[in-house]
């Protein structure tokens, strides 16, 4: 079937297979290969991408439900310079592995979208559907809670690098001075 | 995995969708938010011929109000029921329970209408809607019909719906008078299914429970109405009324064995998210 979807800003019109899932299409069709698949699944929310708008789990959409759809995957986010949210996600060691990350920060994105001042709480329920196996969610919090800061104009939180005492060189065991 | 290979078409009037299912014969699928359906052709064990896909008919989003009923489309989604205000103001519970349906993405594709048709005991929606006594109405080549609630869950995944019928759009009746609700859903983990879920109502009249309504998720292969609580909670006006009255909570169920508990468990559950889910709609503080 012809499937025409604007992917990061660019008009895609491709051949496909009624079976073929958004993710793949994605990934294997036009080569955007910033969206990862994690579960395959629909558990762990690493392929999330936004469909006109709402996060969406890639791997539970047919690209053919997706046409005439405008699609933002991680690599469409950045505008000139880091999404306020990505930027967050630096500042304050939101990753590790880095896995989960795209799907995370654009189901922030959403999170945000719909509430820009959201508590600690409204936060974790918002990031329910992505799961991280590394961080234990602690700096994924507070960096969605500092890039909302940011976004409603009152500057990001103080960023974990930032808080390091300025004259600890942490001692490193058997390392010579 | 990659889904089986099948056909797909994606009709935009409810009249062409129902003529499409009919000419793809009894191995099609209907294709609502596939928040079900795709995950189980990726895992391979469904195979449909053809898949109709409901989402670009317009006709079947949407919530509008018929006198003194709520009319929702079938294919309004769970993230739309959550923000729509005559849902909230005279529906909540149906709010409530959406609200602990997966998670926001997975909200943001499922449908209402499909979560019902799919039937799964587990699922939060029907238990919801077996207790505020809702009406499905079904499309097919032999015109439209209405069928209750009560008669619409027959077995795990199956419902009254002939093959060459389409769901349409539920009839929620409006509550009428003071009624509390709440949705008891206990499950271990983050966006699970329910190990067991109570959706109730409760209406009030001088300080005591007057008429109660209460529907069990995963207590049995379909949703189930605990009846046997709905009558002796009549008349109960204090917590140890409830808590007496939610004891008979699993009578008559058949609850399955699985990895996430055993039958006697889910019994006890279901006692106790009973007298929760009561004493919460009624106010009355556990």
């Amino acid at each position: 079937m012809r499937v025409r979807m604007k992917v990061d800003g660019v008009t895609y019109e491709d051949e496909v297979e009624p079976r073929t899932l958004l993710t793949h299409h994605l990934r294997d069709g036009l080569g955007r290969v910033g969206t990862p698949v994690g579960c395959d699944t629909s558990n762990c929310g690493s392929c999330t991408v936004l469909v006109d708008g709402d996060s969406v789990k890639s791997c539970s959409l047919l690209a053919v439900q997706a046409d005439g759809a405008e699609v933002t995957t991680i690599q469409g986010l950045a505008d000139g310079e880091w999404h306020p949210v990505q930027k967050a996600f630096q500042e304050h060691h939101g990753l590790q592995c880095g896995y989960c990350t795209p799907g995370m920060i654009l189901a922030a994105v959403d999170l945000l979208k719909r509430n820009p001042d959201p508590s600690e709480d409204e936060v974790r329920h918002g990031l329910e559907g992505n799961l991280c196996r590394c961080t234990g969610y602690q700096n994924i919090v507070k960096s969605v809670l500092s890039a909302a800061s940011e976004m409603r104009g009152q500057g990001p939180l103080p960023g974990s690098f930032q808080d390091a005492p300025d004259a600890a060189e942490p001692a490193i065991a058997g390392a010579s001075s | 995995m990659i889904p089986p290979a099948f056909d797909y078409v994606a009709p935009t009037t409810l009249a062409e969708a129902v003529a499409a299912l009919r000419e793809a014969g009894e191995d099609a699928k209907i294709l609502a938010g596939g928040q079900s359906l795709i995950p189980v052709l990726r895992l391979r064990l469904a195979f449909p011929t053809v898949l109709v896909d409901l989402g670009r008919v317009d006709e079947l989003r949407g919530v509008s109000e018929d006198a003194g009923t709520i009319v929702i489309g079938a294919m309004t989604r769970h993230s739309e029921v959550l923000e729509d205000p005559l849902i909230q103001q005279h529906a909540g519970l149906l709010v409530e329970a959406t609200a602990t349906v997966a998670d926001p993405a997975v909200r943001h594709r499922g449908t209402f209408g499909g979560a019902l048709a799919h039937a799964d005991p587990a699922g939060d929606l029907a238990a919801v809607a077996l207790a505020l006594d809702a009406e499905l109405v079904a499309e097919g080549p032999g015109g439209r019909r209405t069928i209750r609630a009560s008669e619409f869950f027959v077995d795990y995944l199956e419902t009254a719906l002939s093959p060459d019928e389409i769901l349409a759009a539920v009839r929620i009746p409006k509550l009428e008078g003071s009624w509390g609700y709440r949705y008891e859903k206990f499950s271990r983990v983050a966006q699970a299914w329910a190990i067991v879920g109570v959706a109730a109502a409760v209406r009030k009249e001088g300080g005591a429970i007057a008429e109660a309504r209460i529907g069990l998720t995963n207590m049995g292969s379909t949703p189930v109405r605990a009846t046997p609580v709905e009558s002796a909670l009549v008349g109960a006006s204090d917590l140890a009324a409830v808590q007496a009255a939610a004891a008979s909570a699993a009578d008559g169920t058949s609850p399955p064995s699985d990895l996430s508990g055993q039958a006697d468990y889910r019994a006890h559950l279901a006692r106790v998210l009973t007298g929760r889910a009561v004493a919460a709609a009624a106010g009355m503080s556990s």
